[in-house]
């Protein structure tokens, strides 16, 4: 009997270790300092990690289709510095479409390097880092991008404005959490998804169009890439070019705190949420301690291991690996 | 012979695997300059058996004697030191590597500074290679080498030590006759070196040639030893399937309808050519064949997986091309693989998700997938199929092979197939299921499918079909009615002797 | 198999053919384009190109040892910006002030130390816990990354030594101090590739894990020395580098690991492992920095340097996957 409990509780310790591990962390902090909790420093901090989040969840779907984009960090430039160029070109009810036609068209060539000609997407995203960071200092010139009217712009409301008391860009997170949630849960796409990144040739065995449903994928994070760009673009109204970089590997840990398996076929939109806020909040709790920012990565660093080592440890019944 | 010293004695082996009791009891001695033919069918024990010997698995009772020294294998390096020597019949070469640097994996010879003595190399790996006679070098690249040179670099690696026992697990498989003929003579020699070779293999007529006893595995049990010289095929083969041959399956023949799939002159670029042959609706036909014969291919080709060079494909008298799976389940194609974890199944999903995997796009209500119609088609085939499952949120990892087997079964009955190909239904499954999913094949016939039925297994062939097509390197060999054939015409055919004059 | 072995030597000889390609295109190009007046060709500009590759150069050696064994390592980054601190603020530690110019081997030490201790731990992690070492040197990164600015915030960390700057500008037989630096260390690990068992082994290793493991050769032990090796080349790229400039900001070394796993792979190690060569990764840094040297020549604009870099990289995958299919009967998964 004790032996079933223990083992239950491994079992549910593997499945959701990574929720419980979000409670205590907050529950610590909470008690450590009180301030921690107040509902606007929880806001604040969802608020400044909406647009890592929203990468995060277009990069789940790569992931669970068993994939990496590497490339979200300068896609992210690209669409910033495009949509403030543009504004002042054409106008904002404009530029914002403009903006993200093209960084569809950016994720749709990636869709057509890894899904159809089935290249390795480590290398491919890794040359569009390269290259979309190429495109983004062409298209700028390698100047700064700015807004020439800053107070007379709607424009500003995706990253400055509210809706009841709500600031637009935790709406937006939040707004495209659960629709992308329930299009990975719910629908047929969703269900290719997790077929394809578990077991591609299976997958092609039963008749689904692998290549087709990595394309999608690609769409999909280039599509919240483009909404990333927009909330950073309304928020700053003007932009370095180089505003999204190193950010492709933050998202991925955020995915990866989730408990997405970097083999595909696991993970969920609702963990990847969990993965953003914990290290949105890791880094509020740490500095509220007095901690200077930098804490927050060494943090990072040891929860990210722990998680994925735990994870695979409960898998394999055994804490040390087998590799001699 | 009995007053020598066994070079390997097994005493007793039992390896349990989660639901399956894969060796039970097993005991055999092998004794120094024998050849000791191992057989069974397909999921008797054999490879488990030689794993435990090679030290890759750990058995849970028994023990293992050299030389009447009691030895516990640790590892395979273990083994090999202790003198027993696996050559495997996957080959786990490192492609890129050279000859030599493959044979002497894991004990390049050093110099200081942890250089490698690349002429101590050299020299002894052309030592090797002389006694083997082979035609390449010593420092070409494995990749470079043909399937049948990479297995003698294999067997090379056997004699870097000084060996007591070498197993050859199904080493003919594909080997040419005039590279088979060089093999023999290794053994050969081994054999007059002393050493113990047990030699695993399906092919009678190469038992018959170069051993000296034959044990017999059955089930996981081990079922007995025949000196060769005083035995015959039939003997032995009655000792593995446990009766003589069943060719009177037919109890349960039914009307035949309409042809629902005719293949005319079909061909895949070196895989098989001119291919042809119709199955009936109501009607089960087998496909027989060694491993490459091209039978798998031909079930990959029309289920659209490959592009044929040639050939037509009719469905029910029309012409059609297939370019994609889902090509093939539009038309009522469907194809149970031959590597159920591979191709089958995906593991970490759920019963039910891996089950209606293909209709998913169909089963929806409004844009979302609908929960209800899933669980109704689960439940259906669950009962119908028989699986054994606390209920379908369960992972199909966790299932045994049988039941796995029966959802990719299921998963594709579920969509109301044409023509239903499984290859090779039973592979790793245990007997119970096995005689399950016979009857299942049987009865789906008798249901009006056309079924088509790849396998290895003599008696499951001759079990289910009401027809086999025999074949060998890519072509069709022969066609046998359930009436006409028999064991020795089936091997002959398979083994490319029909029709040819030799 | 007379094929097999052509098609190798091709792709051996693909990075050094690109070379000439752009040696040629350049040198061509910059006769009617060029902003200057100087060929491309022009002896010292070759030299200084060798130079400017070595930062990057020397940890790709590195990263290539890694790949070949199967392994990843996104932390090089952060572990060359964390040697560079050690060797600059070393130097202003209290007792090697008393030194002399002795401080400077003891900086050195201490910085490549730094860095063979980094390795060693995210080595490690890789061999005791068995998570994917693209997961741990992603911690690490950003581990590591803490770790810098945990020494002196979002300050630059600065010291300038005049006989270290002397000794980094210093030019033997023509070649800068880097330059020997860089090719000094390609050459002992191509030894290290070629001629030891240790280097064979990480072949067999990174080509088929089961196989290598089934002969008795003990993983962990190999990925917990290459993970060193990579630390020590990503600390000794720092030691070349800041010895000269003597100013290190906590951002430098940002995105190095890409850079070097780009040149990695351009030089047709595989992603998989068990494929590659030293010699192929220099062919692959220099022509980057051909190409960036190169379209600046030309007068084109520098920031395009990333996006033609960017393709070429896909492009060679692509090449390489046509060059490697099977034909129609290939099976379509």
């Amino acid at each position: 009997m004790a032996e079933l409990t223990r083992k239950g509780l491994q079992g549910f310790l593997a499945r959701q270790g990574i929720l419980v591990a979000f409670a205590v962390f907050m529950i610590a902090f909470a008690v450590a300092n009180p301030r921690f909790i107040d509902i606007d420093n929880v806001f604040g901090v969802i608020r400044s990690s909406a647009i890592l989040g929203v990468m995060a969840l277009g990069v789940t779907f790569v992931v669970i289709g068993g994939n990496l984009d590497l490339s979200v960090g300068s896609m992210m430039s690209f669409s910033t510095i495009v949509v403030l160029d543009l504004h002042d070109k054409i106008g904002p009810t404009l530029a914002i479409p403009s903006m993200f036609a093209m960084t569809l068209a950016l994720g749709a060539f990636i869709g057509i390097l890894v899904g159809y000609l089935k290249l390795n997407s480590l290398i491919v995203t890794l040359g569009m880092l390269s290259a979309i960071h190429g495109l983004t200092l062409t298209y700028s010139g390698g100047k700064n991008m700015d807004i020439a009217d800053k107070s007379g712009t709607w424009f500003s409301v995706f990253g400055q404005g509210s809706v009841a008391g709500l600031p637009m860009p935790i709406l937006i997170f939040a707004g495209l959490a659960i629709v992308l949630s329930i299009i990975l849960s719910r629908t047929p796409f969703g269900r290719k998804v997790y077929a394809v990144g578990g077991n591609g040739v299976a997958a092609t065995f039963s008749g689904i169009p692998r290549a087709r449903v990595v394309f999608m994928t690609y769409l999909m994070s280039s599509f919240c890439v483009a909404t990333a760009g927009l909330i950073q673009a309304s928020r700053s109204l003007g932009s370095q070019n180089t505003v999204g970089q190193g950010m492709e590997l933050e998202v991925l840990a955020a995915v990866i705190l989730g408990g997405a398996s970097l083999l595909g076929g696991s993970g969920t939109i609702f963990k990847t949420v969990i993965g953003v806020l914990i290290l949105g909040f890791i880094q509020n709790g740490l500095l509220l301690l007095g901690l200077a920012f930098y804490a927050q990565y060494i943090v990072t660093w040891i929860i990210i291991i722990l998680a994925v080592w735990l994870d695979i440890a409960a898998k394999r019944g055994g804490l040390w690996s087998r590799i001699a | 012979m009995t007053d020598q010293t066994p070079a390997l004695r097994l005493e007793g082996i039992v390896k349990t695997f989660p639901g399956v009791r894969a060796l039970d009891g097993v005991s055999l001695t092998v004794m120094p300059g024998e050849v000791h033919a191992l057989m069974g069918e397909n999921g008797a024990g054999k490879s488990t058996l030689m794993k435990v010997l090679g030290g890759i698995l750990a058995p849970n009772e028994g023990q293992i004697f050299i030389e009447e020294q009691p030895t516990v294998m640790s590892s395979p390096m273990n083994a090999k030191a202790k003198g027993v020597v696996f050559i495997h019949q996957e080959l786990s070469l490192a492609d890129e590597l050279t000859v030599a640097e493959n044979i002497f994996l894991g004990e390049l010879p050093k110099k200081s500074f942890g250089r490698v003595d690349w002429q101590r190399l050299y020299d002894e790996t052309d030592a090797i290679l002389k006694t083997l006679n082979v035609g390449f070098a010593a420092r070409t690249r494995v990749g470079d080498l043909s399937i049948a040179n990479q297995q003698m670099v294999e067997i090379a690696r056997a004699l870097t030590v000084e060996p007591r026992a070498v197993i050859f697990d199904e080493p003919t498989a594909s080997l040419t006759d005039a590279e088979k003929v060089v093999l023999f003579e290794v053994i050969a020699d081994l054999q007059s070196r002393g050493v113990g070779v047990i030699y695993i293999s399906h092919r009678m007529e190469e038992i018959f040639k170069i051993t000296d006893r034959i044990s017999v595995l059955r089930d996981g049990q081990y079922r007995g030893t025949l000196n060769t010289a005083e035995t015959n095929e039939e003997e032995v083969t009655q000792l593995m399937i446990g009766r003589t041959l069943d060719l009177s399956r037919n109890e349960s023949t039914h009307e035949l309808g309409e042809v629902a799939l005719e293949v005319r002159g079909l061909s895949c670029g070196g895989l098989f050519e001119d291919v042809s042959f119709s199955v009936r609706r109501g009607e089960v036909v087998g496909f027989y064949g060694l491993v490459g014969a091209g039978r798998t291919e031909i079930a990959e080709t029309l289920f659209g997986l490959r592009e044929p060079s040639a050939g037509t494909i009719h469905l029910a008298g029309e012409e059609v091309s297939i370019h994609s799976p889902a090509d093939a389940i539009k038309r009522g194609i469907s194809l149970v693989p031959e590597d159920r974890k591979g191709q089958g199944l995906i593991l970490g999903m759920n019963c039910r998700d891996n089950m209606t995997l293909p209709q998913v796009s169909d089963l929806t209500a409004g844009p979302f997938v609908s929960d209800g119609a899933e669980v109704a088609i689960f439940d259906q085939y669950r009962d119908k199929l028989d699986i054994r499952t606390p209920g379908w949120r369960q992972l199909v990892g966790n299932l045994s092979g049988g039941n796995q087997q029966k959802i990719v079964i299921g998963k594709w009955l579920s969509m109301r197939p044409e023509v239903l190909i499984v290859d090779e239904p039973t592979r790793g499954i245990d007997v119970g299921s096995k005689s399950e999913i016979h009857n299942l094949i049987r009865e789906l016939a008798a249901q009006g499918y056309a079924v088509i039925v790849i396998s290895s297994e003599m008696p499951e062939v001759l079990h289910v079909s009401d027809r086999i097509v025999a074949m060998f390197s890519g072509r069709v060999m022969r066609e046998f009615t359930a009436e006409e054939v028999t064991e020795d015409s089936l091997i002959q055919a398979i083994s490319g002797l029909t029709g040819k004059t030799a | 198999m007379k094929n097999e072995t052509r098609a190798n030597l091709i792709k051996q000889g693909a990075i050094w053919a690109f070379i000439l390609v752009e040696l040629a295109f350049f040198s061509i190009a910059g006769e009617f384009l060029s902003v200057t007046e100087t060929a491309f060709m022009d002896f010292d500009n070759m030299l200084l190109l060798l130079k400017q590759s070595a930062p990057i150069g020397i940890i790709a050696l590195g990263m290539t040892i890694i790949m070949i064994n199967g392994n990843i390592d996104l932390s090089v980054g952060a572990t060359f910006a964390l040697a560079a601190i050690v060797l600059l603020d070393s130097m202003t530690w209290p007792f090697m002030q008393t030194l002399g110019n002795w401080a400077i081997p003891l900086a050195w030490l201490f910085a490549l130390a730094t860095g063979v201790v980094l390795g060693a731990i995210s080595g490690l992690i890789v061999w005791k816990t068995g998570v994917d070492a693209f997961i741990v040197t992603l911690g690490s990164m950003l581990g590591y990354r803490g770790l810098v600015f945990m020494y002196n915030g979002e300050q630059p960390t600065s010291h300038l030594n005049w006989t270290l700057v002397d000794f980094a500008e210093a030019q033997f037989l023509g070649l800068h101090t880097a330059t020997w630096f860089l090719l000094g260390a390609a050459i002992l690990l191509w030894l290290l590739m070629t001629r030891t068992v240790h280097g064979r082994n990480a072949y067999a290793i990174g080509n088929n894990r089961d196989a290598a493991v089934n002969a008795g050769i003990r993983v962990g032990p190999h990925f917990l020395w290459n993970f060193m090796l990579i630390g020590f080349l990503a600390a000794l790229s720092a030691v070349v580098f800041y010895s000269e400039s003597g100013s290190v900001n906590p951002n430098d070394g940002m995105l190095y690991e890409l850079w070097a796993i780009t040149a990695v792979v351009l030089g047709g190690t595989k992603l998989s492992g068990g494929y590659g060569s030293i010699i192929s990764t220099l062919g692959g840094v220099i022509a980057i920095q051909l190409l960036r040297k190169g379209l600046g020549h030309i007068g084109a604009d520098t920031e395009t340097v990333n996006l033609v870099i960017g393709l070429i990289l896909i492009a060679v995958l692509f090449l390489d996957r046509q060059l490697n299919r099977k034909g129609k009967e290939e099976l379509r998964t």
